[in-house]
């Protein structure tokens, strides 16, 4: 859908900063979320997890925590389906192994009682006969041939033979000749970097409240960031008709990509299939972090050359990621993204998965982007260093711009790379002068963006209020945005538009909350199923005025008549035309469904000082600014919100979050006082820049904002504390103990 | 197990119920009570979406006992409006866009409440170290802290 001339008009909606919808639910604990509803009779379920790294599951003997008084229903592995797709299937041996634990915390059988302390002591009594098996969870390590093997027979026929069972997929994108590249320049520089898995860390654990009959009818409440894809997993799990689940989508507590999966709601629809009962499952934060997905652990070696004078003559990559113990292609996304914001005549990137035995792999925010390009803007900011070369000059110097043959393929189109580089340029921060031990550093973020399946049911209400339903779950304000669309479409006030989010039997498909694809595409739906039912209510009105119908035109929220047939009529207002529906042939709606594209990709620019204390190896953030292209921001706050929340999650990623495995494959660290994500106290303001380069493929010029703005800090984090440091920092976390060593040698 | 009656008061009304020795604070506000506006983040103290006000000060109410309520004065996120009027804290919170999922908002307000009635004109770093205990993954805090500086200069005018 293209972007609408119309749209240089003054728009009177978007744009404003009106308050969300659901705000007062939520200052006053009204709001529901996945934990906050019971229903009668309702049992409560626990998951017994998996206590080693890699074990075979000889046997499971449940009488004893059968014989528990208040058990209703425990169940396995054996109580799913076995899906034919191997993605249903592994969702379904995720949710409850079969044959072996992959992980630890992997789930092995789950029971339902009528207290939430039975169910827990009914799981004790639960014996599993584990063989346990060797492990792996370092993805260097996992590649090796010889190395323990995490499921056999899943790799790829692009992976050469020789290597280990565990390397999965290969992708390969670039173009250009590597070798004359390399030629050009005057410095060459190669290094290999390391990153620690990092979980999404939304504040409320998965829940759900499941009921399940025997004839295959079932209700599920549950927080996710779509309840089409629960729908889908959970029908694909208990082998049941889609059409005989409705899933309802309570309000979330964060999701970040990381509810874009299922981990319980097939386990509780099982046990309430055997107990004939509702069964709620409400996950611990330990069972967050051992058995939902963090993002991919890596370790990748980037070389590039430049010219003196700063022109980038070459860049390779090679990334190895591992999105734990089940193939994965986020390192697609990261092998796509790692030149993507660089102009270049040469370059390749590689990537391979290898599994290891960690949780399988849930997409955070960009998924597989913040990993690669803070490889590849390290070394960028190595070769400034080394040639004494300002890093913003460079980055304009060869920045991807509109006609730029992306490093992944595709020709970009309208992009905001040069903007958004020359107002961090003109920023007062820019040249804001530093003290001892501190360091500048800035980097460059992308994300393709993603458009996908929407349907958006839009009706005029009799009293000329606008009711718009949508499918997406809202989780930081898109119903706000949505109504605002709607309201600037139809031209009426924005508290005239109530926006709902539909479980999955009032509408029809819509692809998950992911790829910051909602305010994008569901915007779209919206403005076009306004559309539609502004073309009605024309119609209605020149059937009323007896004219043409296009003899009648809307504007400011009426029809008007227009053109040199059309006579003098006043203009109808909505309500009007609303009040009187009945005898003009009925309820009046639009709709639209469409599988969106013209996303339009992302850039932002990050800008980053920091002070590193030698004694300690702490680090401190002094000053942050963000600055990042939203094609047109429709609710400025919560545009605004998007870029500070990604940039500290990526201050986290970049300082302090890591999963950290022992010796015997087991998580040290799954609390949150140990998985430590920023707090208040560590960071100072971020400050935002937002600009406005329309996205040519939606009507308002919107681009997606949510997930660009975490690629960037990775490196502008790593870039500042290498310069403060005056030693280049090639792994994250740049935790204080590893600070140290590389400071003191 | 036994269960043991509990004499309370919450948000001014006197409140009785039974709860087991074991039984945290939070799961009787939830389970019990019906008041489903302190949230379980974690059950160890490290994310303060539970917090509430026990006796005037903030407690993690995972942390505490439901039989500890016995006698006390419990606050929650439920009684922070008066009727249909907001504090002026969480009027602000929405003006100023301070929460965009809301889940850690109910305990935020509720620390920053309690903040504000022992220091009615914090300095941001004072603002920052007294929520360190709350987290938020949405908003990198930053227009949490501007609400509160907010909403204290209203309270310290009216």
């Amino acid at each position: 859908m293209a972007f609408d001339v119309k749209a240089e008009r003054k728009f009177k909606v978007v744009g404003t900063r009106v308050a969300r919808p659901d705000g007062i639910d939520k200052v006053t604990g009204k709001a529901a979320y996945g934990a906050d509803i019971s229903a009668p009779g309702m049992l409560h379920g626990r998951i017994l997890r998996s206590p080693h790294a890699h074990a075979r599951i000889r046997a499971i003997d449940v009488s004893e925590a059968a014989k528990l008084a208040g058990v209703k229903a425990i169940v396995t592995g054996a109580d799913l389906a076995q899906p034919e797709d191997e993605a249903f299937a592994d969702v379904a041996i995720n949710c409850l192994a079969r044959d072996k634990a992959l992980y630890d915390g992997h789930a092995v059988a789950a029971v339902a009682a009528t207290s939430k302390s039975i169910a827990k002591r009914a799981i004790r009594l639960i014996k599993v006969d584990y063989e346990v098996l060797p492990h792996v969870t370092d993805v260097d390590a996992a590649m090796k041939p010889g190395a323990p093997v995490v499921q056999e027979g899943r790799a790829l026929e692009n992976v050469p033979a020789g290597m280990s069972q565990n390397v999965t997929t290969r992708y390969q994108f670039g173009h250009g000749d590597l070798d004359a590249g390399f030629a050009k320049a005057d410095r060459i520089i190669e290094r290999s970097f390391k990153t620690a898995a990092t979980h999404q860390g939304y504040i409320e654990p998965q829940a759900c409240l499941a009921s399940l009959g025997n004839d295959g009818r079932g209700e599920v409440w549950c927080c996710t960031q779509g309840q089409y894809m629960v729908r889908a997993n959970c029908a694909a799990a208990l082998g049941v008709e889609e059409s005989q689940l409705r899933i309802t989508a309570s309000e979330i507590g964060g999701g970040f990509g990381g509810k874009t999966s299922t981990f319980i709601e097939p386990v509780a629809l099982a046990l309430s299939r055997k107990a004939g009962k509702p069964v709620k499952i409400v996950m611990t934060r330990d069972e967050v972090f051992k058995a939902t997905g963090p993002t991919i652990s890596t370790s990748m070696d980037i070389r590039i050359g430049m010219t003196r004078d700063g022109r980038i003559t070459a860049g390779r990559g090679e990334l190895r990621y591992s999105g734990g113990a089940y193939p994965n292609e986020t390192v697609d996304m990261g092998a796509q993204a790692a030149f993507a914001a660089y102009d270049l005549e040469a370059v390749e990137t590689v990537g391979w998965n290898a599994m290891t035995n960690r949780p399988k792999e849930i997409p955070y925010r960009a998924p597989g982007a913040p990993t690669a390009i803070y490889a590849v803007e390290s070394v960028v900011d190595e070769l400034c260093q080394a040639l004494d070369l300002d890093p913003l000059d460079v980055r304009l110097l060869n920045a991807a711009r509109k006609g730029t043959r992306s490093s992944y393929g595709p020709t970009f189109n309208e992009i905001g790379l040069v903007a958004t580089l020359e107002a961090a340029k003109a920023h007062p921060h820019y040249t804001a002068p530093l003290g001892p031990n501190q360091g500048r550093g800035l980097s460059c973020g992308f994300w393709f963006n993603f458009g996908g399946n929407t349907c958006v049911s839009l009706n005029i209400n009799d009293d000329g209020t606008v009711g718009v339903v949508e499918g997406n779950p809202d989780i930081g304000g898109s119903r706000a945005s949505i109504s605002m669309m709607a309201a600037e479409e139809l031209g009426v006030p924005y508290d005239k538009v109530r926006t709902v989010i539909a479980d999955t039997s009032s509408l029809g498909f819509n692809d998950i909350t992911d790829g910051s694809r909602v305010t994008f595409a569901v915007g779209l739906a919206t403005i076009e199923a306004a559309r539609a039912a502004i073309r009605e209510m024309c119609r209605r009105v020149a059937k009323i005025w007896d004219i043409d119908e296009d003899a009648v035109i809307w504007e400011d929220g009426c029809a008007k008549p227009a053109g040199p047939n059309a006579g003098t009529h006043p203009p109808m207002s909505l309500a009007e035309i609303a009040a009187i529906a009945g005898n003009t042939g009925g309820p009046i709606a639009g709709h639209h469904e469409v599988n969106a594209d013209g996303a339009g990709v992302s850039f932002g620019v990050h800008l980053c000082d920091t002070e590193v204390d030698p004694e300690t190896g702490g680090t401190k953030i002094l000053r942050y600014t963000v600055f990042q292209d939203a094609g047109k921001a429709v609710h400025p706050d919560y545009v605004e919100g998007q870029m500070q929340g990604g940039a500290v999650q990526g201050i986290g990623w970049a300082l302090n979050e890591e999963y950290i495995y022992g010796e015997d494959g087991r998580l040290q660290n799954a609390g949150l006082l140990d998985y430590r994500v920023p707090v208040a106290s560590d960071l100072p303001d971020i400050e935002t820049v937002i600009l406005e380069i329309p996205n040519p493929g939606h009507p308002y010029g919107v681009r997606g904002v949510g997930e660009t703005p975490i690629v960037p800090p990775l490196a502008a984090i790593a870039n500042a504390v290498s310069r403060a440091a005056g030693v280049r920092m090639t792994e994250l976390p740049m935790s204080p103990p590893r600070l140290l060593k590389a400071m003191t040698g | 197990m036994k269960t043991i009656p509990v004499e309370t008061t919450i948000n001014g009304d006197s409140a009785e119920f039974l709860c087991h020795a074991d039984e945290s604070l939070l799961d009787v506000l939830r389970d019990r009570l019906g008041l489903t506006g302190a949230k379980e983040g974690c059950g160890t103290g490290d994310c303060g979406a539970c917090s509430v006000m026990l006796n005037g000060r903030v407690v993690c109410s995972c942390l505490v006992l439901g039989v500890e309520a016995q006698g006390a004065e419990i606050e929650t996120i439920e009684g922070m409006a008066n009727g249909e009027t907001l504090h002026p804290l969480q009027r602000v919170f929405i003006e100023e866009a301070a929460l965009q999922c809301g889940v850690c908002t109910p305990g935020i307000l509720v620390a920053a409440k309690a903040l504000l009635e022992k220091n009615p004109d914090p300095t941001d770093t004072e603002v920052r170290y007294w929520l360190a205990g709350n987290l938020c993954r949405c908003t990198g805090y930053d227009k949490i802290i501007k609400a509160v500086q907010i909403a204290a200069a209203e309270m310290r005018g009216a």
